[in-house]
């Protein structure tokens, strides 16, 4: 028992903790701006197998690790067109249309996979993105290496957050965002137009999806397999929800999780197979279904979330 | 950045003063059809510098259509707008907005979740700033709500905020955006008698500094209090142009309906024996009102009761009691002489209580399912529209076509989804619903609320027939000329309680006001 609480105060722990989170706070601030601007986004889990395919196989075909960053995040913002166009402009099912967009890129994804490398049975690594220590501020305890020794990526998912609470609350275009997922006649009678605020969320949120994905290749397991989100992307969608569609909360929520996840791992090498261990790989959906049940039954929605908005419609 | 030009032009041409013949909007043969529907029939008319036009005309005439097209949220088939002397763009609300336009939606175009402020600066400063600039616009919106008696404070969020408190925020938003013709869609259908008033102290003052207004309604007092000039439509149609000063409300009513109203007549009532009874009767509060705090009242054949009081003293409550949706705490309700054991709006509706509900929208209708879904809704479960479980869809066609033709309900077919219906469509298929099995017991709460003149008197004549048949009706509304026109007995509610009952004419107008006001009856 004593065993179990010491984890909490290693740093080990916290570096993972932060690590997990980091792929999650990506692609949680991406459906954040599409539901803000009133889209759901359920294209979300096969955007990141597609951002995670792309910015790995820019790096193994000899790509620099910032082109492969770009790369996946416009293989996202692609995926974001077809989903935004399919969803505002022609106003389908948002349900339908991002299942779809699930399928369809995670396929495809696959597909392009097996075409460039056919022989492959093991996936090959490439060279991550190495941490990057802070001076200073990395050698405090435990806060230090968690928050100031980790890779590039994880302080550019960090910088995203503030940079999405900045644009939606501090931004004529953060406004107009809030404003197209909450009244989008509001936005129209003000002389703007929905569709494109829309469209460019729904880009702009799968384009950091994609990116989200590509921190699994890049700067966590350094290659590309099959089902390697593996539900990621779903987990993003609650973790919306669970932080009330604000940034700041979401990104606490994206904490949590990672934290519980990265405590089973330990209490499953604690505990030495006397508890079956699928009960402690269950164990944050539990928690997080709990948590979920405490905090986001207050939680409101922005009142046009998944409403598609036609111009002059009687 | 067609913005920015426009604003700098209209800086150095004073553009908004330099129109010829102080004419601001030219509409010239203005036509809209909807598949079959000509909404809009050629359409022309001039609006003044300093000049409030009033736009009247039923529901369904065509004024929010015409509107719409002015603004650019619809583009007209034929036709073209021009304002300060140019040819505005169809279909552009932008344009609209730059060239000095600002409408006031009746269902108000506010984002909820955002603060006054957010939602009037929302478009107004450029897109990809870094920063928006709240200082300067607090500044100017406080500036403007001083100069034109729009309290209101920046930082609130819309959310928490009265219904005429968005709408002075909507005025806001086109002010904030130096408008000069300002569009009032239907702005007085959501206001208390105050909060009109006020409203019309501003647009008084809005037209001192030579704004142009334009409102639409269909409440001839109101028309004929605040324009100027008054354009009247009827069926799409243009059929009169008065000056205020030079008409009269019976001369406006008949060029608006088509024909003369006579106004309804009542026969003196004979009232038969009581049809429902509360003794004594509690309930929690509901409805965004209070409870009812041991209300006694008694409901007689052939007799319409009529319930005044100011919103929100539980009158919610208690026609949630009688339809059946909520539980009396304490107290009886007899039907009839046996008293009613356990209550519910199926065993309301059994005991032969109709109901005509308050909100046509949220309770009354279910917008996106067909008309004659929504006629069987209350009797779905009877022999005459189901056997072994299974709908009869013949039986419920030939009930709503019966419905459509008894009420006279303009409808493209009983297929068509109600939410297209106008407003006094919908409630003459309610009040078909709720009139044909000849129910002993009515609520109608608030029936003509938002109606025009032309619906207004159709349901009262039909609820004078139900009276004469013998049916025992309880009108609840805030409309206290209504109450006067029809009641045989009025009572009056204030803070869950019910006043002593008066005969028709036995209250003065005042001593009802008093009452609504919640003074204790003298003596009581």
């Amino acid at each position: 028992m004593e065993q179990a609480l010491e984890i909490l105060f290693t740093a080990s722990f916290w570096v993972a903790a932060i690590r997990i989170a980091s792929p999650l706070i990506f692609a949680t601030m991406g459906e954040l701006i599409c539901e803000r601007a009133g889209v759901l986004n359920l294209g979300i889990e096969g955007i990141m197998t597609a951002g995670a395919f792309a910015g790995w196989f820019t790096v193994y075909a000899g790509g620099d690790l910032w082109t492969g960053v770009l790369v996946a995040a416009l293989a996202g913002a692609m995926f974001g067109l077809l989903h935004a166009t399919l969803t505002v402009p022609l106003g389908l099912s948002q349900h339908v249309v991002g299942i779809g967009v699930t399928l369809l890129a995670s396929s495809l994804t696959y597909f392009i996979y097996r075409l460039a490398l056919p022989e492959v049975t093991s996936p090959p690594k490439i060279a991550p993105f190495e941490a990057l220590a802070i001076p200073g501020l990395s050698s405090i305890p435990i806060i230090g290496p968690a928050l100031f020794n980790q890779t590039p990526l994880t302080y550019l998912a960090f910088a995203t957050v503030a940079i999405v609470a900045w644009v939606l609350y501090r931004t004529p275009l953060g406004l107009a965002i809030r404003a197209a997922g909450e009244n989008p006649a509001a936005v129209e009678a003000q002389g703007i137009s929905v569709t494109g605020i829309r469209m460019g969320a729904v880009m702009v949120g799968s384009a950091l999806m994609a990116v989200g994905g590509a921190f699994l290749t890049m700067s966590a397991f350094n290659s590309f397999f099959f089902q390697m989100i593996n539900g990621r992307g779903w987990i993003c969608i609650a973790l919306v929800v669970f932080g009330s569609w604000r940034p700041g909360k979401a990104l606490l929520g994206a904490i949590l999780f990672a934290a519980f996840d990265a405590y089973q791992v330990r209490l499953q090498q604690l505990s030495g197979g006397v508890v079956p261990y699928q009960v402690f790989l269950m164990m944050p959906y539990v928690l997080s279904i709990l948590a979920l049940v405490l905090v986001a039954r207050r939680a409101t929605y922005p009142k046009a979330l998944m409403i598609p908005y036609q111009k002059g419609e009687r | 950045m067609r913005g920015s030009a426009d604003v700098e032009e209209k800086n150095q041409n004073g553009r908004y003063d330099g129109a010829e013949d102080g004419i601001v909007l030219r509409l010239t043969g203005i036509t809209k059809r909807f598949g079959p529907l000509v909404a809009n029939d050629a359409i022309s008319f001039d609006l003044k510098r300093g000049e409030v036009v009033a736009l009247l005309g039923e529901n369904g005439a065509g004024k929010t259509t015409l509107m719409n097209i002015l603004f650019g949220h619809y583009v007209a088939d034929e036709g073209s707008v021009e304002a300060f002397g140019k040819a505005l763009p169809p279909g552009d609300p932008r344009a609209a907005l730059d060239a000095g336009i600002g409408m006031v939606h009746q269902h108000f175009t506010l984002a909820e979740n955002m603060t006054v402020l957010e939602n009037i600066a929302l478009g107004t400063q450029a897109m990809w700033r870094a920063r928006l600039d709240r200082g300067a616009a607090a500044r100017r919106i406080r500036k403007l709500s001083g100069d034109f008696g729009l309290a209101i404070d920046p930082g609130a969020v819309v959310a928490a905020l009265s219904v005429g408190e968005r709408q002075r925020v909507e005025i806001l938003k086109a002010l904030y955006r130096d408008a000069r013709i300002l569009i009032l869609d239907e702005p007085t259908a959501v206001l208390t008698p105050a909060e009109t008033e006020a409203l019309f102290r501003t647009l008084k003052l809005l037209v001192a500094q030579g704004l142009s207004i334009i409102f639409i309604s269909h409440k001839l007092h109101e028309v004929m209090a605040a324009s100027d000039r008054v354009l009247v439509l009827r069926a799409g149609h243009l059929v009169g142009e008065r000056r205020t000063a030079e008409t009269s409300r019976s001369e406006l009513a008949a060029l608006m309906v088509g024909q003369e109203i006579a106004p309804a007549t009542v026969a003196p009532a004979k009232a038969g024996p009581p049809l429902l009874e509360l003794a004594n009767v509690s309930t929690r509060a509901g409805g965004g009102g209070a409870a009812l705090d041991e209300v006694s009242l008694t409901l007689r054949g052939g007799e319409i009761t009529g319930l005044a009081g100011v919103s929100g003293n539980g009158q919610a409550a208690l026609a949630a009691l009688i339809a059946g949706t909520m539980q009396p705490l304490g107290g009886d309700i007899a039907i009839g002489s046996a008293t009613v054991k356990e209550w519910s709006p199926r065993r309301a509706l059994a005991s032969g209580i109709a109901r005509i509900p308050e909100d046509r929208h949220a309770v009354g209708t279910i917008g996106d399912m067909s008309v004659t879904e929504n006629v069987i809704s209350e009797r779905y479960r009877s022999a005459r529209f189901s056997r072994l479980g299974f709908l009869d869809w013949r039986a419920a066609r030939g009930f709503a076509e019966e419905i459509i033709a008894d009420y006279d309900v303009k409808c493209p077919s009983p297929e068509a989804r109600i939410r297209l219906l106008s407003g006094g469509n919908m409630q003459k298929l309610i009040l078909g619903r709720a009139l044909d099995p000849e129910p002993s017991v009515i609520l109608a709460n608030q029936p003509t609320r938002g109606l025009d003149v032309g619906a207004v008197s159709y349901v009262h004549k039909k609820l004078l027939e139900a009276r004469a048949r013998g049916a025992a009706i309880l009108l609840i509304s805030e409309d206290l000329e209504e109450i006067l026109a029809l009641s045989d007995r009025i009572l009056v509610m204030s803070k869950g309680r019910l006043s002593t009952p008066s005969a028709r004419g036995e209250r003065t107008v005042r001593e009802l006001g008093e009452l609504m006001a919640g003074h204790a009856e003298a003596g009581a």
